[in-house]
């Protein structure tokens, strides 16, 4: 085996513009799957929290209730490739969408997928909050959807973050299976390259070693939004927020 | 005298588990009524119903000229005027001790606010087309910053009553547990209520910190304030009821000023409990 000369063949390769070019678009894929994928899947998460949650005095809600405990399951229930497959070779042509792009596709089923995931965050973090909180906030007269915001989420907030972070690390490294609906991503690259090489073992000691970077990355940034949430968790509030306040209510 | 609650026939079932079988009970102003009975036997279940945190499955509860009962009353508006008081104390966990103070009456007094404000608005533009001896008035509307401010000096005084001025800031995971129970009541006194409700407010605290939560209940008595208080400590209830209420099994067995209660009890039940905890 000759390292070396594997090593240069493949730098040769990523010095080509058009390589380099085509390397940037599949890792942006990946990182834009994974992000809107997310934030799709917070979008539905918390609509599908807040049906779960909420008390369930009207119908409506509890017949949005069963829809959302059917969607979960579905999405929970199957493999991302399996939706994948279903959603662009079946579902699209019986509903007559012939030229959708695959990228597009990708984007909304990792949005459904998580989605369901998150929903089942959201909830944890909501009940993980001790329900004397909700009660001394309706005691004092504040509505549910008052209390709820001010003091309820502020406080699941704390615990979901952590979760959502999991989550997020899991989504990046699942959007290497969106080749299977010919979307260009990082795994397909790394392919193509190793095709044209004839050697797959450097393309993809890199692609393992790209996708740890990023994973490190969002750990960094769900550490660092931890930190922004965790202010009363501390004994005492840090010394400028301290100063801050005294002076606010000094005046 | 002014009633202030009125409570006839409640009854509260948990499924089949009927934990309330009919109770009924007036609270006059100034009144302080501790509620004493074996656990389970529902006194917290109809402390909680007093203010529908628990939905009363049958029955009255009159405060206000209005039945809470019933579901169409607007329950957020009448909680306003019924503090709780409970057990764990309950402060907002994510906010600072004034914020927990401030909260509701921030809240609710600016909800108010842009209510009058909005009114004002279509005022301002109905006189654009009115001629200038008929203008209407505008109805007078303060700022925010002055509500809030306002509200922040009440619980600064407030907390200077109970001697926790300079925690202000801090945060309720800081404090002691005597500590939060005192501000978790101012933080009830806040609102100005017309009845506040105590629930066992000194379970949750070691021996040395009932004391000054007890003082500070006693205090509240003595100026006036209407209570109605599920506790343990028959010492305290001696010395600050009016009457004393003995619940068992669900119905109130005995009702009695503290002395008669004490030294004539007539309930079979109740001379057994007395003995056991006296």
């Amino acid at each position: 085996m000759d390292w070396s000369t594997k090593i240069s063949v493949f730098f040769n390769t990523m010095k080509n513009e058009y390589w380099q070019e085509l390397f940037l678009t599949g890792l942006l894929n990946t990182v834009k799957i994974a992000v809107i994928g997310l934030i799709l899947g917070i979008v539905v998460g918390v609509l599908i929290a807040i049906v779960k949650v909420a008390p369930k005095y009207k119908r409506i809600m509890r017949i949005l209730d069963k829809i959302f405990t059917v969607y979960v399951a579905i999405f929970r229930g199957t493999p991302m490739v399996v939706q994948l497959l279903l959603t662009y070779y079946v579902l699209l042509p019986i509903m007559g969408f012939s030229a959708v792009d695959p990228l597009v596709v990708g984007y909304i089923v990792f949005g459904l997928n998580s989605g369901a995931y998150v929903s089942e965050i959201m909830r944890g973090g909501i009940n993980s909050v001790d329900a004397g909180q909700m009660e001394a906030g309706r005691a004092v007269g504040l509505g549910y959807g008052t209390t709820m915001l001010k003091i309820v989420i502020p406080q699941a907030i704390k615990n979901i973050v952590p979760t959502l972070g999991n989550e997020f690390i899991t989504l990046i490294k699942e959007t290497s299976v969106v080749s299977f609906i010919t979307v260009y991503d990082l795994y397909t690259v790394m392919r193509a390259i190793a095709g044209k090489n004839y050697d797959s073992m450097i393309p993809y000691i890199c692609m393992a070693l790209v996708y740890i970077v990023l994973v490190l990355l969002i750990t960094l940034l769900v550490k660092g939004v931890e930190k922004l949430f965790a202010k009363s968790d501390r004994k005492t509030t840090s010394l400028v927020q301290k100063k801050k306040r005294k002076a606010k209510v000094e005046k | 005298m002014e009633t202030i609650l009125n409570v006839k026939s409640l009854k509260k079932s948990f499924g089949d588990n009927e934990v309330l079988k009919g109770v009924d009970l007036q609270v006059n102003k100034g009144e302080v009524i501790v509620i004493i009975g074996p656990s389970g036997c529902g006194k917290s279940t109809f402390l909680r119903c007093l203010n529908c945190l628990e939905d009363p499955t049958g029955g009255e509860i009159i405060f206000d000229g209005e039945n809470l009962v019933d579901m169409k009353v607007d329950i957020n508006k009448h909680r306003q005027k019924i503090g709780m008081v409970f057990q764990h104390f309950n402060l907002f966990n994510n906010k600072n001790i004034l914020d927990n103070i401030t909260l509701a009456p921030n809240h609710i007094k600016l909800t108010k606010r842009n209510k009058i404000a909005t009114k004002n608005f279509f005022i301002k533009f109905g006189n654009l087309f009115r001629k200038t001896q008929n203008k209407k008035p505008l109805l007078e509307v303060k700022t925010k910053k002055e509500i809030k401010a306002e509200n922040e000096q009440k619980a600064l005084a407030l907390l200077e009553k109970i001697g926790l001025q300079d925690k202000a800031t801090a945060y309720p995971s800081t404090l002691s547990g005597g500590q939060k129970q005192r501000i978790a009541i101012v933080r009830a006194l806040a609102m100005d209520p017309k009845v506040m409700l105590f629930d066992e407010p000194t379970s949750a605290l070691d021996p040395e910190m009932v004391g000054e939560v007890l003082e500070l209940i006693k205090d509240l008595a003595k100026e006036g304030m209407t209570m109605v208080i599920v506790t343990h400590e028959m010492g305290f209830a001696k010395e600050v009821a009016s009457k004393i209420i003995f619940m068992d099994g669900g119905v109130i067995k005995e009702e009695n000023p503290p002395k008669t209660f004490f030294e004539n009890p007539k309930d079979e039940r109740l001379k057994e409990f007395l003995s056991k905890v006296l």
